[in-house]
């Protein structure tokens, strides 16, 4: 399992990226109770077949690792919202593409943090796999709201090369003052027992 | 930290262009791979990467790219890396973590010297593609 909800959305947003794709979006809403990601992509989509199976920790198409018996991305993402009372949906059509959309119940004491929104968006706009790939970043709580978005296509034209360690930390920056401008709006959450 | 714009990130860049350093590192050429894969995040594959950005930043190093490949088929030892800098052997190393990083930057990048307690072995051929993965 994973230990934070930035790591699923790392996760999940990397099998857009190896489905052929060229447009991936990155939806992130934060509430004062939930915490959803929203993932779409206009890749190779997956049969009725394939979806029905790919919950199961022991199934994987043997494409990228042809000795393996396990995939395990989405039935880490899909056993800990069982267990914390968020919800998941996926839906995918051949060709088309897919989207998956998971919504976490940030009062359970079981759901993992949050964790590290700029690191995780620097890892995934520097992903080689990438290729137009846009991020919303939305917070509504009691204290206001407030969002920013990103475009891989413009952090490229600005920084040129996205695998230059000091293009990265330039990154880093930049990702990490987007999100500071939230903090405001964060709230500290009530567990529910 | 004021909320950047695309203007500020162009002018940041422009200023560290102007401000090349003498780097530790002086003409070498090098790449750090990190494995993200399912099991490489489940284990803090990002702390890593994170802390690469950080300790490269710190030494002043510009000239070692950073980038990121899936599962190398060791999951046991993940975190994983790679290192592949001139007049070094590459070197995957495993059990990474924050400390390890700052290591491996100091002793294998800037004095060429390999950080023993992490090497790792190379992964089984029928994981690794043909070109290791790279």
């Amino acid at each position: 399992m994973h230990r934070y909800l930035t790591d699923y959305i790392l996760d999940i947003t990397q099998n857009s990226f190896e489905a052929s794709s060229t447009n991936v979006v990155l939806k992130i809403d934060e509430e004062d109770r939930y915490f959803s990601f929203f993932i779409s992509d206009d890749g190779s989509g997956m049969s009725q077949e394939v979806l029905s199976k790919v919950l199961d920790p022991y199934y994987t198409n043997g494409i990228k690792h042809k000795s393996r018996k396990v995939g395990l991305g989405l039935s880490f993402l899909v056993q800990t919202i069982k267990d914390t009372g968020g919800t998941f949906d996926i839906k995918s059509k051949i060709g088309e593409g897919t989207v998956v959309m998971s919504s976490f119940d940030l009062c359970n004491i079981d759901t993992p943090p949050i964790g590290d929104i700029p690191t995780t968006l620097l890892a995934l706009i520097s992903s080689p796999q990438a290729k137009n790939f846009s991020i919303e970043r939305n917070i509504k709580t009691k204290l206001g709201n407030s969002s920013y978005q990103l475009a891989r296509s413009e952090l490229i034209d600005v920084l040129g090369d996205l695998n230059n360690s000091s293009s990265l930390f330039m990154l880093r920056e930049y990702l990490r003052s987007q999100e500071d401008s939230l903090v405001e709006y964060y709230v500290d959450r009530k567990l529910i027992y | 930290m004021a909320k950047m714009t695309l203007a500020d990130l162009r002018a940041l860049r422009d200023a560290k262009k102007v401000d090349i350093k003498k780097r530790a590192t002086e003409g070498k050429e090098g790449r750090v791979i990190i494995g993200m894969g399912t099991c490489g995040i489940a284990s803090g594959a990002k702390v890593v990467l994170d802390e690469f950005l950080t300790q490269l930043d710190k030494y002043g190093i510009t000239n070692i790219s950073v980038t990121q490949t899936g599962c190398m088929g060791l999951c046991s030892v993940e975190p994983t890396i790679e290192v592949i800098v001139p007049d070094m052997p590459d070197i995957i190393y495993g059990n990474v973590d924050k400390a390890t990083v700052e290591t491996i930057v100091k002793e294998h990048i800037i004095g060429n010297k390999l950080v023993n307690d992490h090497i790792i072995d190379r992964p089984a051929s029928d994981i690794m593609s043909d070109d290791g993965d790279k």
